[in-house]
């Protein structure tokens, strides 16, 4: 085993190298891990982020919801209140037009009667005019007995 | 092997010499005979020859492959830079970043000073060794023989693993020493940096009996500091020329009869396995050492570990 140049050689070859890998290699790939790191650190904080955000939106989505919710039961409410009202009104307006519809019978009814029972005492007066002349045979002058006869028949 | 008549020792001599491109002096005998009439630079046609060349000889293929590799790594890591998006990574981006994450945190926890250039050398050094030591893996004739065959010489030297090579392990532990020396002075100052090694770990705060010694922590300091590039250089090739040294015998038993390739076959297959580990656990080490040195290199305050 010599010791000869080779040393020398090598050691030179040993800096050059180092030298090269200082300026040209290490610095260039130590950046861009670094530039991966800081981009992965961001990416990570970001979805954090998104999370939170989600969380959020959720969150007042429910809200809202509720809201929504409310509401509707509200209107319905108030819709069904209405309904009862509008039926109630429609009920009591049946009744009333019954009641007039009744009332106007009632009121022709009795106009009947009355027609009838006018009707009745012009015939039982005739009648009982027809009966007195059977009965005492002799023809009644009418006109001789009108008075009379009419006071029979107002007295019925 | 590489070649018929080659004895086991041949076998692994062959094996473990460099291809050495060097200077042989004027009136040198090369080993085919002939006397070289002037200094020459020429290729090593054996171990001799290799020896004799001296210091003034280079390692062709040792810092070929190591230039290689590291010009792989700095191709491959350099395009996924280049590519790179801060979007959902995909496939070599993403093996890339798991290495460079491994890395930056390790660094982060071993190195609490300011400097940028300490992370980038560890992810340099710890893929860069890791893919010299992975040459250990490629069973050790078939990169010699391919290269052989190629060259048309059956006796061409060819190692393929750098980091079995002090050599290489040793260059990069002293530019790793440059640097802590080179980081001492500069965050504490050259007079700082003397202090350091003279007046520690012995103190007493008179500086009439701290001149008296600082002759002993100077000679403590200097080898703790001189122990850190050494044992780091040497640790790393210990570890693979020994793996390697295993692999070239368990080769050679492949050649002894139908029982020994068989054992062999297993052997192979149990230490590579194992080796995979040692591998990547040696270029780890290399490279938290590495980044240790540089946090000692830093402190200011009388931080100082004993260990290395």
């Amino acid at each position: 085993m010599n010791i000869n140049l080779t040393l020398i050689g090598q050691s030179i070859t040993f800096l050059v190298f180092v030298w090269f890998c200082w300026k040209y290699v290490w610095p260039a790939l130590l950046g861009v891990m670094q530039e991966r790191e800081q981009k992965i650190a961001t990416g990570l904080e970001e979805a954090e982020r998104a999370g939170k955000d989600l969380e959020l939106a959720q969150r007042k989505a429910a809200d809202q919801l509720k809201e929504a919710k409310a509401q509707a039961a509200d209107i319905i409410d108030g819709a069904n209140k209405r309904a009862n009202q509008i039926l109630d009104e429609a009920k009591q307006a049946a009744v009333e037009e019954g009641d007039r519809l009744k009332a106007a019978a009632k009121a022709e009814i009795e106009q009947e009667v009355n027609r009838a029972k006018e009707q009745l005492r012009s015939r039982v007066a005739a009648l009982s005019v027809a009966g007195a002349e059977k009965i005492l045979s002799v023809n009644i002058d009418a006109k001789a007995h009108d008075d009379l006869i009419d006071k029979l028949a107002a007295e019925l | 092997m590489a070649g018929e008549a080659q004895t086991a020792t041949d076998y692994i001599q062959h094996h473990l010499q460099n291809m050495a491109y060097g200077k042989l002096p004027a009136g040198y005998t090369r080993a085919d005979g002939t006397v070289l009439s002037e200094s020459t630079w020429t290729m090593a046609h054996s171990s001799r020859e290799a020896a004799d060349m001296g210091f003034w000889a280079i390692h062709l293929d040792s810092l070929g492959w190591a230039i290689g590799l590291g010009l792989l790594f700095c191709f491959l890591f350099a395009r996924a830079a280049k590519k790179a998006t801060a979007g959902v990574p995909s496939g070599f981006q993403s093996f890339v970043e798991l290495t460079v994450d491994f890395v930056d945190k390790l660094v982060k926890d071993t190195f609490q000073h300011r400097n940028s250039m300490v992370a980038p050398m560890a992810l340099t050094i710890f893929v860069w060794v890791f893919l010299m030591n992975l040459m250990d893996l490629v069973p050790v004739d078939w990169l010699p023989m391919a290269a052989a065959t190629a060259a048309g010489n059956d006796h061409l030297f060819f190692k393929v693993v750098p980091t079995t090579d002090l050599n290489v392990t040793l260059g990069m532990a002293l530019a790793v020493f440059a640097l802590m020396i080179f980081f001492s002075i500069r965050e504490k100052g050259a007079l700082g940096f003397i202090k350091e090694l003279t007046l520690h770990p012995f103190h007493s705060g008179k500086w009439y009996v701290d001149i008296f010694l600082i002759p002993f922590n100077l000679l403590l300091e200097l080898v703790s500091l001189i122990a850190k590039p050494v044992s780091l250089g040497l640790r790393l090739f210990g570890n693979l020329y020994a793996g390697e040294m295993i692999f070239i015998l368990i080769a050679i038993v492949f050649g002894v009869g139908v029982l020994g390739f068989i054992g062999a076959a297993f052997l192979q297959l149990g230490w590579a396995i194992f080796h995979i580990l040692v591998i990547t656990l040696q270029a780890f080490v290399f490279m938290v050492l590495t980044t240790v040195y540089m946090s000692m290199a830093h402190d200011r305050e009388d931080e100082h570990t004993t260990d290395h």
